[in-house]
């Protein structure tokens, strides 16, 4: 009965793993909002979670994480049925359990050993908490009951079982035939069926079962081997098992043949019974039902990515070299042309749409930080979020996470004053702290903002000239002195907090950005408090870029960087000491990088005079940097290919991409050429 | 081979249980939650339905009790999968109709085993 299959379970692992990571998301944001004025869907959902972790992690084979979870659940279940009161300390525990599940899951994912310490301490705490210890679960999964191999040996025992289901057997799913089935299974089985409740063929319902059976089981069978048999019927039959003593020889074949022929006759009428009971939509309209998502290797979806770029470049090649054979004669082959490169940018945007998910994932662990330190700082304190499910590229969504938390920190710590500081500066106790996303062009804006204390530009600023960030004769607006904070080593706590002073600081997060090719400011009114602002380019796929020409070549500047393009001429480019040049911008002199130089293109010096000479202003990291090119060219979304997979990596230089002439270009990372050329 | 129509929240188990109820030939559908697998038992007839227990929008219990208001579903076998060890969950499921269960964690050999007692 019981069938081999050859089934390796550890495919399956990386779907549970997942699955976990959701469940465990799920759990602590409803334990986050979990107080005891709560609607009861909330444990209910936090239950199911823990309940789904822990049959999983006992099916796949993670005993530790299924008892684990067990005993949450168990804490869960008693406040689901209102045994145990939900008090601040049980959700602190429970939230602590929490953490120690994301370890152990963790660990299981990377194969490495499982604090045994901190999970049987933790367990412990969850036993004593509900009162009652908690059972496991079963270590592994239970072994199959060896069905021919009963405790006493060679002991051949006879059963007489009568077996009288109720009418309504059929009503269950249960068949009696089926049963009769699984007893012939276990040994010599003899059957003798009573037709004594059958009632009058014109009273006989066609759905009912009114037989019942006298059964003689012989062989090495356990008493426990039948009842597990009738496990499921228990209650919609009458049953009687007994064990008859002396096992008898002179039962003849005869008498066997004859009651095999009752057996036949009985299986027939169960299987009319069945037919017509069952009344069986037509096959054909079944279909199978797909799920509404699919979850497929992100490096499926990368080259998927990649393709649909290269299509991108080989459409606009295309045009182009149409264009330039002159055969807009042909209209037929323009219409086409045209209809390609449409499907080309919809295509586009379709595959870029895959990696896209909602910022919402980068949202969840605030929740829970907040609580956290909201708590260790005594302040009072409500998270709000608005544009949750504003969608931004997974590689940016996965590396914002720690910069954002680290923002919502400082906001906590250095932001948010205290409820009394609060309440003599006529503010609500409760501290605010807003997080706000939205698409704005091809950027995603994320706006953090707090109404606590605000910066103060006094303080700033003499903490900045404190650490010879700025000169002591320097003149800065308001907003320049605010941004300072994001210079490296800059910390404006007296204290360094284990909170948000870990010495890494604001300039971490403004790398970061940086990094990523975004940006990011603080405006703030002092008393009043602050507002952070990112902005992220929406993919790091593709890139919105600035065609800027050097000689010959063509180089890429990311246009987010770049703030404008002024036509300067030379004698306004001031040469100072060790061969640094200095231009005047608006209020400030700003350096100036001649990228000819940086790249050593080749000019030919007859050329040299038609040259217009561009200053490309670019804001990096609130610093501004002019770049002097030949010309801009023009403004092109360029596919980013990585030199260091093809070649290796250029200082300066972020990538190359293929223009639609066929031609490569590199595209400048302003950051590292500005950096180079510090040196 | 039997058409099956399983119903579970957890991905991992559906794609485990869906995995080896294939292996073996049968057909299966699948369904997220109770709600689903109501909307689409009301279109379509299978031979077997499992069923988690533990679901959102509508448990396992429920979707037994629906199923059965269901002419094409009144006699079919409906199995729930339960962790539960305790009786009361099996009770429930027993009077809404369900045919019997299958304790978890099961493994492959468990489901086929236990399958195989219905078809």
């Amino acid at each position: 009965m019981v069938s081999e299959v050859n089934i390796d379970l550890s495919q399956f692992h990386d779907v549970f793993f997942e699955e976990c990571s959701e469940g465990m998301e799920i759990m602590e944001s409803g334990l986050l909002n979990l107080t005891s004025e709560s609607d009861s869907e909330v444990i209910n959902t936090i239950f199911r979670a823990a309940h789904s972790i822990k049959g999983g992690g006992g099916t796949f084979g993670f005993s530790e994480i299924s008892n684990f979870t067990h005993g949450m659940e168990t804490i869960l279940d008693e406040m689901r049925n209102g045994k145990l009161a939900v008090t601040p300390e049980a959700v602190e525990l429970l939230l602590e359990a929490l953490d120690c599940l994301r370890d152990m899951v963790q660990s299981s994912k990377d194969k490495t050993p499982i604090n045994k310490e901190l999970v049987s301490e933790i367990h412990e705490k969850l036993e004593n908490f509900t009162g009652e210890a908690v059972a496991p679960v079963a270590e592994n999964i239970p072994e199959d009951e060896p069905l021919n191999v009963s405790d006493e040996q060679d002991s051949v025992s006879t059963w007489n079982i009568s077996f009288y289901p109720h009418e309504n057997m059929f009503y269950t799913g249960n068949d009696p035939f089926r049963l009769i089935r699984e007893l012939q299974c276990l040994g010599d089985l003899k059957t003798k069926v009573n037709y004594d409740r059958l009632p009058e063929f014109s009273k006989m319902d066609v759905q009912n079962c009114y037989l019942g059976w006298d059964l003689e089981l012989k062989g090495d069978v356990s008493l426990d081997q039948i009842t597990e048999i009738f496990e499921w019927v228990e209650d919609d039959c009458s049953l009687e098992v007994n064990l008859k003593n002396k096992v008898t020889e002179t039962e003849s074949e005869s008498e066997n043949e004859e009651e095999k022929e009752v057996v036949e006759e009985v299986r027939a009428r169960v299987k009319d019974g069945e037919k017509t009971g069952r009344r069986r939509v037509e096959k054909s309209g079944f279909s199978n039902q797909e799920t509404s998502s699919i979850r497929v290797g992100i490096n499926k979806v990368d080259g998927l990515v990649n393709l649909v770029g290269e299509l991108v470049i080989t459409q606009s090649i295309l045009s182009r070299v149409c264009n330039d054979l002159g055969i807009e004669r042909n209209e037929k082959l323009n219409e086409c042309l045209d209809q390609l490169e449409r499907n080309t940018r919809d295509l586009q945007e379709q595959t870029m749409g895959i990696r896209m998910l909602p910022i919402d994932f980068a949202f969840q662990r605030l929740p829970r930080i907040v609580h956290d330190l909201s708590n260790s700082l005594g302040k009072k304190v409500d998270l709000k979020f608005s544009g949750e499910t504003t969608e931004l590229d997974k590689t940016v969504l996965e590396k914002i996470g720690d910069p954002l938390m680290h923002l919502v920190r400082n906001a906590l710590d250095h932001g948010i004053e205290s409820s009394d500081v609060r309440v003599a500066a006529g503010k609500s106790e409760k501290g605010l702290i807003s997080i706000n996303a939205y698409h704005q062009g091809g950027n995603i804006i994320i706006e953090i903002h707090d109404d606590g204390a605000g910066l103060d530009p006094e303080k700033i600023l003499n903490k900045a000239r404190e650490k010879g960030l700025v000169d002591n004769d320097e003149v800065l607006n308001e907003l320049q002195i605010q941004n300072l904070i994001f210079a490296p080593g800059f910390s404006t706590a007296a204290v360094v907090s284990d909170v948000s002073g870990r010495g890494v600081g604001m300039d971490v997060v403004r790398r970061n950005m940086t990094d990523l090719g975004g940006t990011v400011e603080v405006a703030s009114v002092l008393g009043k408090g602050s507002t952070f602002t990112i902005r992220l380019p929406l993919t790091v796929a593709i890139l919105e870029g600035q065609m800027v020409s050097i000689g010959d070549q063509v180089f890429i500047v990311p246009l987010l960087s770049i703030i404008e393009s002024i036509q300067v001429s030379e004698k306004d480019i001031n040469a100072i000491a060790n061969a640094a040049e200095l231009y005047p911008y608006r209020d400030e002199y700003i350096s100036v990088i001649r990228l000819r130089e940086v790249f050593n293109v080749h000019i030919d010096e007859d050329d040299d005079e038609n040259r217009r000479g561009l200053l490309v202003v670019i804001d990096i990291g609130g610093r501004r940097v002019g770049l002097y090119v030949d010309d801009v060219v023009g403004q092109q979304q360029v596919v980013i290919k990585s030199l260091e997979q093809n070649y290796q990596q250029v200082p300066g230089i972020a990538g190359a991409t293929v223009l639609g002439d066929g031609g490569v270009a590199l595209i400048i990372d302003v950051l590292g050429l500005v950096q180079t050329s510090n040196h | 081979m039997a058409s099956i129509l399983l119903v579970d929240d957890s991905a991992s188990m559906r794609e485990m249980v869906s995995f080896t109820l294939k292996g073996v030939g049968h057909e299966v559908s699948e369904a997220e939650d109770g709600v689903e697998a109501l909307e689409f038992a009301k279109k379509t007839a299978v031979d077997l339905v499992v069923t988690d227990v533990n679901m959102p929008n509508m448990d396992g219990i429920t979707l037994t009790a629906e199923l059965r208001k269901l002419d094409s579903y009144k006699f079919i076998p409906i199995l729930i999968l339960t962790t539960e060890t305790g009786s009361v969950r099996k009770e429930q499921g027993k009077v809404a109709g369900a045919t019997g269960w299958i304790e978890k964690p099961f493994d492959p050999d468990n489901l086929l085993g236990t399958i195989n007692r219905v078809l």
